[in-house]
């Protein structure tokens, strides 16, 4: 399943505790005692989270500019060099990891849009005083429970040019029954954007629907009152009220695309040649399967420096419509 | 997939109606809206029927008869699956279970603990641990992936339980999600209990974590789905077939099987009836607390 980033439905927020009086000794001795009482509270998870977050994200730095390999006992500082290879033509992995950045960003750009797009008109038509509408929803997000491996193998069959239901189909309704859905571009494409789709649509619909039932009802009443049409309220009510979630799901649905793995690896392989083979997998594949920990380690801080970029980008350029829309 | 909006479809009204043509556009509105919703829902549904009805023909069914009803009816495929030695799915599937149940375990213990602190009590050095944790949630997994591989077979972990779920119970969302449910609870109920004695642990556990069952429930449910469903990590870190769980397991299924259609499918049967029924009993909490986080502004 794809990480879900969540908060629970809010109770309203207080502020803080604060504290409650006593002599300044007094205070300052139950301070120590809390924060003993705190540290002790946290201490079984800053054990796991040191060991397993903190400890790898330092680790990792470290592996990036050694020439880490686990045939050795010894490793070299090499400085920049394993960062420095990945920009180099001639490097060894140079070439193939930004094919797979490449076929990384071709896969955002495909599927961003639907992903956004289609829970969005979807969400709109749930939205609406509609009988079922809970069902609707239920069904929508369930395919989001399911693993990639559920998905991947359930598609891989449909999709199959020779014996795929999907081409079957077509030929029945006297359409070209051969289309090589996960052997050849564009159609892998077409595959890995429509199976994202067909799976986790339902996660960025329930979130619209949340926002649209956010928005102020009395704005479409003075919207409708001003003469306002349907597509005038859509445009002047509904596109404004939806800015901060839209922000969420742009953000998160282009994190999730560029981390797209299980799709690729299960559906087409990473093929043709390499076609859809996605920067975590050829990563995954250099550093755990090829034992090339130390430019794989370079190249996932490379693809995190570039996540960090697009989403601060995208962060101030919504941020900016955002507050021109409240100015 | 089609993103298609309501269209305004004007009906010719040949009905004495005439006097509210708004109310009967409205009423065909209404039912291209259910027709739109309703093909939509069958493209979601569709594949999962059909994996539903494929595990249970014959592998010769599946060739002759791809989308018919099986005839057959058969449920050779599951039998097969349950005497296989090289794919002990059966096994794979206890292996889901048991790794999904220790992780969520896992999970609400220290995240229950540490979000607690982080929300109720004041103590040094709070402000820079919250944001370093919180932080981390915008790290890409794959920053982790190498290293974590590294640790984990330093420890003597890999081809283990203890990979696939130490290493992942470490994450910040727990302690970022609880936290927000601490924050907001009402700080006359520990004060109450701190005024009859009570030290701070049995607070928390008599008093507080009662109150927090439903939070505590949905971060359950959402700690299990990810653990059952999560595939790069156990494709890499488990090696043997007895060790493996459902998805990794499934993957070398269809690799085992590729033209066996009936079994591949009964395996994805077998690795989603559990999601799906914990779906059905936790619908609201799993779409609710997803939704919430568009409830913020």
């Amino acid at each position: 399943m794809a990480e879900i980033v969540t908060t629970p439905v809010a109770a309203p927020r207080r502020a803080s505790a604060g504290g409650s009086g006593g002599t300044p000794v007094s205070r300052a001795r139950r301070g120590r005692r809390r924060t003993l009482i705190a540290y002790l509270f946290l201490a079984p998870f800053l054990v796991l989270f040191l060991t397993f977050v903190v400890a790898p994200a330092i680790f990792g730095l470290w592996i990036s500019v050694t020439d880490y390999s686990p045939f050795s006992d010894v490793q070299n500082f090499v400085g920049l060099q394993n960062y420095m290879a990945l920009f180099d033509p001639a490097s060894t992995f140079s070439g193939d990891f930004w094919q797979s950045m490449g076929a990384t960003a071709i896969f955002v750009v495909l599927s961003v849009p639907c992903l956004v797009l289609v829970p969005l008109a979807v969400a709109l038509l749930l939205n609406r005083r509609i009988r079922a509408a809970t069902t609707f929803r239920t069904v929508f997000f369930a395919p989001y429970v399911l693993g990639v491996a559920v998905i991947g193998v359930i598609w891989g069959y449909i999709l199959d040019t020779q014996s795929g239901i999907l081409n079957h189909l077509l030929g029945l309704i006297g359409l070209p029954d051969n289309i090589p859905w996960t052997v050849n571009v564009p159609w892998v494409w077409v595959t890995l954007v429509g199976v994202t789709v067909w799976w986790t649509m339902g996660l960025n619909t329930v979130i619209f629907l949340a926002g649209l039932k956010g928005i102020n009802g009395d704005l479409y009443e003075a919207a409708a009152l001003d003469g306002a049409g349907p597509w005038r309220s859509f445009t002047a009510v509904t596109i404004p009220g939806l800015r901060p979630v839209m922000l969420f799901i742009t953000t998160t649905t282009v994190l999730a695309s560029a981390n797209m793995f299980g799709q690729s690896y299960l559906l087409t392989t990473g093929g043709p040649g390499n076609a859809t083979r996605t920067a975590i997998m050829y990563i995954a594949d250099q550093g755990l399967s090829q034992n090339n920990m130390a430019p794989a380690a370079a190249m996932s801080y490379v693809l995190f420096a570039f996540l960090a970029v697009i989403s601060v980008i995208n962060f101030r350029l919504q941020r900016e419509r955002v507050e021109r829309t409240v100015a | 997939m089609t993103a298609t909006a309501i269209p305004e479809t004007r009906q010719v009204q040949p009905t004495p109606e005439i006097r509210r043509p708004r109310s009967s556009r409205r009423a065909a509105g209404t039912t291209v809206l259910y027709i739109v919703l309703g093909i939509l829902a069958l493209i979601i549904i569709l594949p999962l029927i059909w994996m539903l009805i494929t595990s249970f023909k014959t592998d010769a069914d599946a060739v002759r008869n791809p989308y018919g009803w099986p005839s057959p009816f058969s449920t050779e495929a599951y039998t097969r699956l349950l005497t296989s030695g090289q794919q002990p799915i059966f096994l794979w599937l206890w292996n889901s279970f048991a790794a999904a149940a220790v992780q969520t375990i896992l999970i609400l213990v220290t995240a229950s603990m540490g979000a607690y602190a982080l929300a109720r009590m004041d103590f040094a050095g709070k402000r820079i641990i919250f944001g370093v944790i919180i932080s981390t949630l915008l790290v890409p997994p794959v920053v982790f992936l190498i290293p974590n591989y590294l640790i984990v077979q330093n420890l003597g972990w890999l081809d283990t339980i203890l990979a696939i779920t130490v290493p992942g119970a470490a994450g910040a969302f727990g302690i970022f999600f609880l936290r927000q449910f601490f924050v907001a609870l009402p700080v006359e109920i520990e004060e109450a209990a701190r005024v009859d004695g009570a030290g701070e642990f049995r607070i928390f556990l008599q008093v507080v974590l009662p109150l927090a069952r439903p939070a505590l429930a949905t971060l359950a449910v959402l700690s299990f789905l990810n653990n059952w469903n999560d595939f790069l990590w156990p494709v890499y870190v488990l090696l043997s077939p007895e060790n493996m769980t459902l998805q990794p397991g499934l993957a070398m299924l269809q690799g085992a099987y590729r033209t066996h259609f009936a079994i591949v499918m009964a395996g994805a049967v077998i690795a989603s009836v559990p999601v799906l029924i914990l779906f059905g009993i936790a619908q609201k909490q799993i779409v609710e607390s997803v939704a919430g986080a568009a409830v913020k502004g």
